[in-house]
Parts: structure tokens; C-alpha cells; sequence
């Protein structure tokens, strides 16, 4: 069976595929890393030169504006060299396999690549493939994983909550192909919250979702009940077109967050959503827009978590020899 | 060619034979087992002391990837695979390109698998018509052909109604229909079990589920219609308990499971580690636990290596999109030994899962030394290790999630109608 390929022998991160099986201090570092760059982007003048001269490489293998967008604000903010590329418009199209689109940039002497792809575990092929000293962030995987949408959301909480480990938190929605559902969860236990429940229709869980070390409700206004944090999922119009749901009205009304439903969380609890929001099928306007919805700030610290992220893998490289 | 194998420790398990005894070739036939024949002068004697002399293998599921997948393996390195792990008589499956759907296909396989001179082949024919699960083939014409059996190989077959035509047709003529358990739209784009595995590295799923009831279906057909069935590659606790449940209501059919669902569980895939991509799905232990001790209690009549050779730029891609299957020619017998050495099983009843239960199975005369049979023998060192470099493997194919692990049982040497095929 082949190691888990993020961490060095000496236990340092060398890429950031998934939160399984990251030590809590590892998340703990990335989170503290993050509120020193939270000024940063609040200055006048946005930028450190942490990453001066790096070249990395965006690479969206399946189409997306907001994560791509924040990974190319955070690495110029750290000085960096960035290059977009959407492959699924490109190679793949003209028959190049995955990894000799990877052999071809790093010949380009990339430092790092973003790697989103619609395949579960593709970024695990690549950071395998890879030399050392060249890194690989996980900017979402199939339904695997989305390890800083999860960091982010971890700042997020703390930043509101301070502490982890009195939380009661609940995830709401499509589980079964959610990769940021995946990663908040081990995210969520590594950090040491007591109580994580998850709120979904059976059709929308994946099989033996309790051995992850969540509670289950299918009825929303039991699992919502005196919860610190409320995490809701996007849902995709298509999955209405299989046979996992009659309608969205239907899902509104039974999962959708409304301020009735809302009402049944602790006073203080917040709301959070890592976009894009379907308005009307998993949160009502009035939540998304009202006092208890952190998710603007959410993205605001997305960049400072994205970051951290890469300033910390960038120190991990071995020093050239001529450096 | 007369061949005198001596001193060996002879394993019959048709017979049951346990025992050191000598072993006489003569004219490609076992000439005597203990006792020298009349006027019998060896060309050649092979000392086999402290080594196991049995019966040469017999797989029940080997892709030799010809016609068409070429690129992945060809009948020459297959077959080199076959000897060199002991195998003497192999069943392959239908689903070459095209599929072993028409008399001339079969025969031109045959063909050139006998000039090669090394294992006998033995096609399975396709049951439907490009394996599109529509038409019936021209069973008895395939049959005159040479194949041995039907199947649809992991193609879906979905209209209940063709496979229950079928099976009666089938039936009409006393053929065998082999078919592996597996309901497609239970499967859709599923990669993985459905259980914990999957839900952590998000990978789609297939249910245990998709076997039993597809069980339940070829069982009722089954009995409804008076086909002989092989179940096919039985990968979960509840399709070892439902084959056992037919068994004890009478029911004629047999069963195989792969020596990979035998040694691993979904736990395997482990960062996605696409030799562990099978079908059907490596499942929990607790399957892996019942599907070994359903090849003890009988409820699995047999082991095969279910070789499915895959090349590496198939492999080497993510998980979901890779192609399913493993190399196993090689790894039959010591992953036998292996299994009976964990579960306690003697090694005769070990060999009997991959000899003569299978060559029933198959309705052929093999896996067995009785005098006068066709000399297929494998001798090999039970007692010596060796690691799996899938690089060394003969086999084109070098994916298998067994890489890297040390082995317990070497082939020494191998037989196929009385001529020494391989040697090490």
C-alpha cells in the first residue's frame, strides 16, 4: 500500500491533499499563519514578498472562478509568479494524459501547482509523480476532499467562536458528493469539536457516513437544535435530475435554510456557506443576508488561509544548493 | 520424452494422494504414479526432493487480452505468465475485441494457442451477440468450436427476460453459463464498495447489494429454467450466504472467488492506489473473512486468479478513471498456499481449489495424476520465498496490489502434456 505522500518522514507538510490525517498542530500553525496575513490584506499596499520569484501554476482541471481567484489573489500577494490554466479546455481535450501535462510543467520550473480536478484522488497521482521540493495544494478533488475551503471555514469558527472544543456544529446537505463536507468533518474532529452532526435526506448521505464520526439526523429541526455553527452545502441542480430528490421546492421546505428552522440553533449561532449560494433550494435569503451569516467574511479570509497555506509549504522546500 | 520426477511429495488431490512417490512420463501421459512401468528408461530425471509434484493448475479466469487489447498482453506473454505460475489449463473470458461471439473467432483462438504449445486454452463463449445482452449466440456452433462454457463476462446483461431465454437454451444442450453476479444500475459509475472507504475518499460507490440481488435473479432463473450456473467472482458475506442457501436446497450451481478478494478488503486502496481498482469491488474485511471461509466450508467450490492484465498508462490516472483489474497468473499458487496455510486447510484440499474442482467446473479431464491421463504437472519448492517485483513478472501486465510482498511457494517446474514448458 503506498504512504500518504503529504507529509515528509519528519512529519512536515509537503503538500496539502486532504485534512485526513493532518496532527492538529499542523491545522493549528496553518490557522495562526493566517491571522498574521489578515493585516496584510487590509493594507493599503497587499503584498509580501514571501514568495518572490516562485512560479505556481493554477491548474483547473474542471472550471472555477471563485476558488481559482482567491488561490491567484493570495500567491500574488505573497510576490509570487502565477500562471492560470484551464485544462479541461486544452491538453486533456487533445488526448495528453494528466501526467504528461504534469512532466510538461515542471519542466517549466513550476514550484507549486493548484490542482482542482473532477476526479477523487487526482492530486494524490500528481504529488506522487512530482520530484520533491515541488508542491501540491488540493484545490478540490471528485467528492474527496477540499482541504482549505475547510481551513478557511476552521479560521471562520475560531475567529467567531475562539475555542473548538465546547462546539456544536452541523453540516446540512448533499454529503454524498460533497468534498467540502468531507474535509470540514475531519477538520472539524481533528480540532477537537465534541458534537458534529450531519443533516441530510438518506439519499443524500454516503454509506456508513457515522464511521467518520458524526451523528446523523434526517430531520433538520432536530439536528439544528442548539447548535453553535450551522455549515450548509450547495446544492447542484442536477441532482434533481437523478433519481436522489423529487424537486428543490421539496428540498427548501425540508432542508432549506430558513429563519424558522434557524430559530432552533443557539441565539449566537453562525451560518456559513462556501458558495456559490442557491438561493431559494439550500438557504433562504433571509439567513444569507441576515445577522448570523459569516460567509462574506468567510472569503475574505479564504485568501489569508490560501496564504498561509503556500508561505508554509514554500519554507518546506530544501534549500537549493547554490541558494 | 520420458520424464521421472523422483522423490517428490506427490499432491493429488482427485485422488487423494499425499504422499513421496515417484511420478512416470511417457508419450505426454502420466505413466505411472509410484511404482516404475515396465521397461520405462527416463530421458530425463527431475530430483524433486523436498518439493511439491501436483496436478498443473487450472484457472477458471484468465484475459489473455487476445484479439484486439494487444497492447495490454499478448497470448505469447500470457501464456509464458501461465507456466511460470504453474497454470496448465485456463478458461478466458469472452470480452476481447470483438468478443468470442462467433465459431471462427474461438477456433482462430485455439489455434494459435496451441502452436504456442504451452497452457490449453479454453475460450468461455460470449451468451449474447457482442456481448450487448440482446441476441443469443450460436451456443452449440461455439461448442463445436471449442468453448467449454458461456458467459457475459462483466458486460451487464439487464433484460431479465434474454438471460431466462438464455439459460433455457443453455440448458437444451446441457452448457454451462457462468455468470458473475452484478445488477448494473446498482453499479452505474461506482468504483469502489460502498461502505467506509468510499465515503472517506469520495469515491462512487457499488453496494454489496448489487450482488445479491442480482443473486437472487440468476438463482430463481436458475432453478426456473434446469441451467447449470457458475456464480462468478462472489465478493460479499451475503453472496456467500446466499450461494450456500441455494447449494443446501439442491441446486446445481458452483462458485469461484478471485485470490485478490481472498487476501484484500476496500482498506487496500488506501490513498487511491489504483491496483486495487477490481471488479466487483474489493469489499469490507468481514466479506474478505466469509469469502475465505466459504472456499473452506465448499460453499465456493473454487480459487482462480481472475488475471486481467492492464497497461500502465490505464493505471496510471486517478482512481475513478482507471481501469479495473490485476495481474494474477503468477500469484495463483502461492496466494493458495497462502490462504491455506492461514485458515488451516491442508494442502491437498488447497490444491483441490485450484485443480480438479475447477476442471470440473470446466467439464474437462485435468487437474488430476491418475495414470493415463495427459501428463500436466507442476512441481515447486513450497518452502521457498520470493518478492513480487512486478517488473519481474512474465505477464505483460505488471499491475497488482500484491507488489512489493513476499511470497511462500516458487514453481520449479511445469508440464503440459508431458513436455517441460518451464523451468527455474
Amino acid at each position: 500500500m503506498q504512504a500518504n505522500p503529504q507529509l515528509d518522514k519528519e512529519g512536515k507538510l509537503q503538500h496539502l491533499l486532504s485534512i485526513e490525517g493532518l496532527p492538529a498542530p499542523v491545522l493549528t500553525q496553518i490557522l495562526d499563519t493566517a491571522a498574521s496575513f489578515v493585516g496584510v490584506t487590509e493594507r493599503e499596499v497587499k503584498k509580501v514578498p514571501l514568495l518572490r520569484g516562485k512560479a505556481i501554476f493554477n491548474l483547473f482541471f474542471e472550471p472555477s472562478t471563485r476558488t481559482r481567484t482567491t488561490f491567484e489573489i493570495a500567491a500574488k500577494r505573497l510576490s509570487a509568479d502565477v500562471v492560470n490554466l484551464n485544462i479541461s479546455t486544452s491538453s486533456q481535450t487533445k488526448g495528453e494524459s494528466l501526467l504528461d501535462t504534469i512532466d510538461n510543467l515542471s519542466a517549466m520550473h513550476a514550484d507549486m501547482f493548484i490542482v482542482r480536478h473532477a476526479e477523487s484522488g487526482a492530486p494524490y497521482l500528481i504529488a506522487r509523480h512530482l520530484r520533491p521540493g515541488i508542491h501540491v495544494i488540493n484545490a478540490g478533488d471528485g467528492r474527496h476532499a477540499h482541504p482549505t475551503q475547510a481551513l478557511l471555514d476552521m479560521y471562520t469558527i475560531r475567529h467567531y467562536k475562539k475555542e473548538f472544543r465546547d462546539l456544536r456544529v452541523a453540516i446540512v446537505g448533499d454529503l454524498l458528493h460533497s468534498r467540502v463536507a468531507r474535509s470540514q468533518v475531519h477538520a472539524l474532529s481533528i480540532l477537537g469539536v465534541p458534537e458534529i452532526r450531519v443533516v441530510a435526506p438518506k439519499t443524500l448521505l454516503p454509506a456508513q457516513v457515522e464511521r467518520l464520526g458524526v451523528h446523523v439526523f434526517h430531520d433538520m429541526a432536530e439536528g439544528l437544535r442548539d447548535v453553535d455553527v450551522v455549515l450548509m452545502l450547495r446544492l447542484q441542480n442536477e441532482r434533481m435530475q437523478g433519481a436522489l430528490l423529487p424537486s428543490a421546492q421539496e428540498y427548501f421546505k425540508y432542508y432549506g435554510l430558513t429563519p424558522d428552522k434557524l430559530a432552533r440553533a443557539r441565539p449566537d449561532a453562525i451560518v456559513m456557506h462556501p458558495g456559490p449560494m442557491n438561493r431559494g433550494v439550500e438557504i433562504d435569503s433571509a439567513v444569507a443576508d441576515g445577522p448570523q451569516s459569516v460567509i462574506l467574511p468567510q472569503v475574505t479570509f479564504g485568501i489569508a488561509v490560501r496564504m498561509a497555506v503556500m508561505s508554509i509549504l514554500a519554507g518546506s522546500s530544501p534549500p537549493a544548493a547554490n541558494d | 520424452m520420458k520424464i521421472h520426477i523422483k522423490n517428490g511429495r506427490l499432491v493429488d488431490p482427485q485422488n487423494g494422494v499425499d504422499a513421496v512417490r515417484d511420478l512416470y512420463v511417457a508419450a505426454g501421459k502420466i505413466a505411472g504414479v509410484g511404482s516404475r512401468p515396465g521397461g520405462f528408461t527416463p530421458n530425463r530425471v527431475i530430483d524433486a526432493t523436498g518439493l511439491v509434484v501436483c496436478p498443473g493448475l487450472v484457472d477458471l479466469a484468465a484475459r489473455l487480452r487476445e484479439p484486439g487489447f494487444e497492447y495490454k498482453a499478448t497470448l505469447e506473454s500470457e501464456m509464458r505468465a501461465a507456466v511460470a505460475g504453474g497454470v496448465t489449463s485456463l478458461a478466458c473470458p469472452p470480452d476481447t475485441d470483438p468478443p468470442l461471439d462467433e465459431p471462427g473467432l474461438v477456433e482462430m483462438l485455439k489455434y494459435k494457442a496451441k502452436i504456442l504449445n504451452q497452457a490449453h486454452v479454453y475460450p468461455v463463449g460470449a451468451l449474447t451477440q457482442g456481448l450487448k445482452g440482446e441476441r443469443l449466440t450460436e451456443m452449440a456452433e461455439l461448442r463445436d468450436a471449442g468453448c467449454i462454457a458461456y458467459s457475459h463476462a462483466d458486460e451487464p446483461l439487464t433484460d431479465t427476460l434474454v438471460l431466462m431465454r438464455a439459460l433455457q437454451y443453455a440448458a437444451t444442450f446441457g452448457f454451462s453459463v457462468w455468470l458473475r453476479p452484478e445488477d448494473a444500475f446498482l453499479v452505474r459509475r461506482g468504483v469502489a464498495h460502498d461502505g467506509e472507504v468510499a465515503a472517506r475518499l469520495g469515491l462512487a460507490g457499488i453496494p454489496a447489494v448489487a450482488e445479491t440481488v442480482a443473486l437472487a435473479r440468476i438463482l430463481q432463473l436458475a432453478r426456473e429454467t434446469g441451467a447449470r450456473v457458475h456464480l462468478c467472482r462472489v465478493s460479499s458475506a451475503e453472496g456467500v450466504d446466499m450461494v450456500r442457501g441455494a447449494k443446501e436446497r439442491g441446486l446445481p450451481v458452483s462458485c469461484d472467488v478471485s485470490i485478490n478478494h481472498v487476501y484484500l478488503s476496500e482498506m487496500d486502496i488506501g490513498f487511491f492506489d489504483s491496483n486495487a481498482h477490481l471488479i466487483p469491488p474489493l469489499r469490507t474485511a468481514r466479506d474478505r473473512d466469509a469469502l475465505r471461509e466459504g472456499l473452506r466450508s465448499g460453499t465456493i467450490d473454487a480459487l482462480c486468479s481472475d488475471h486481467t492484465p492492464v497497461d500502465d498508462d490505464a493505471k496510471q490516472i486517478p482512481f475513478g478513471e482507471s481501469e479495473a483489474g490485476a495481474t494474477g497468473l503468477e500469484l495463483l499458487l502461492p496466494l493458495a498456499l497462502k490462504w491455506a496455510e492461514e485458515c488451516g486447510v491442508s494442502l491437498q484440499q488447497a490444491l483441490a481449489k485450484v485443480t480438479h474442482a475447477p476442471a470440473r467446473i470446466m467439464g474437462i479431464d485435468a487437474g488430476h495424476l491418475s495414470p493415463g491421463a495427459t501428463a500436466d504437472v507442476c512441481v515447486f519448492d513450497p518452502d521457498a520465498w520470493w518478492r513480487v517485483e512486478p517488473g519481474a513478472l512474465l505477464s505483460q501486465g505488471k499491475n497488482t496490489p500484491f507488489a512489493g510482498l513476499e511470497m511462500r511457494g516458487q514453481v520449479r517446474f511445469t508440464l503440459v502434456g508431458g513436455h517441460i514448458v518451464f523451468e527455474a
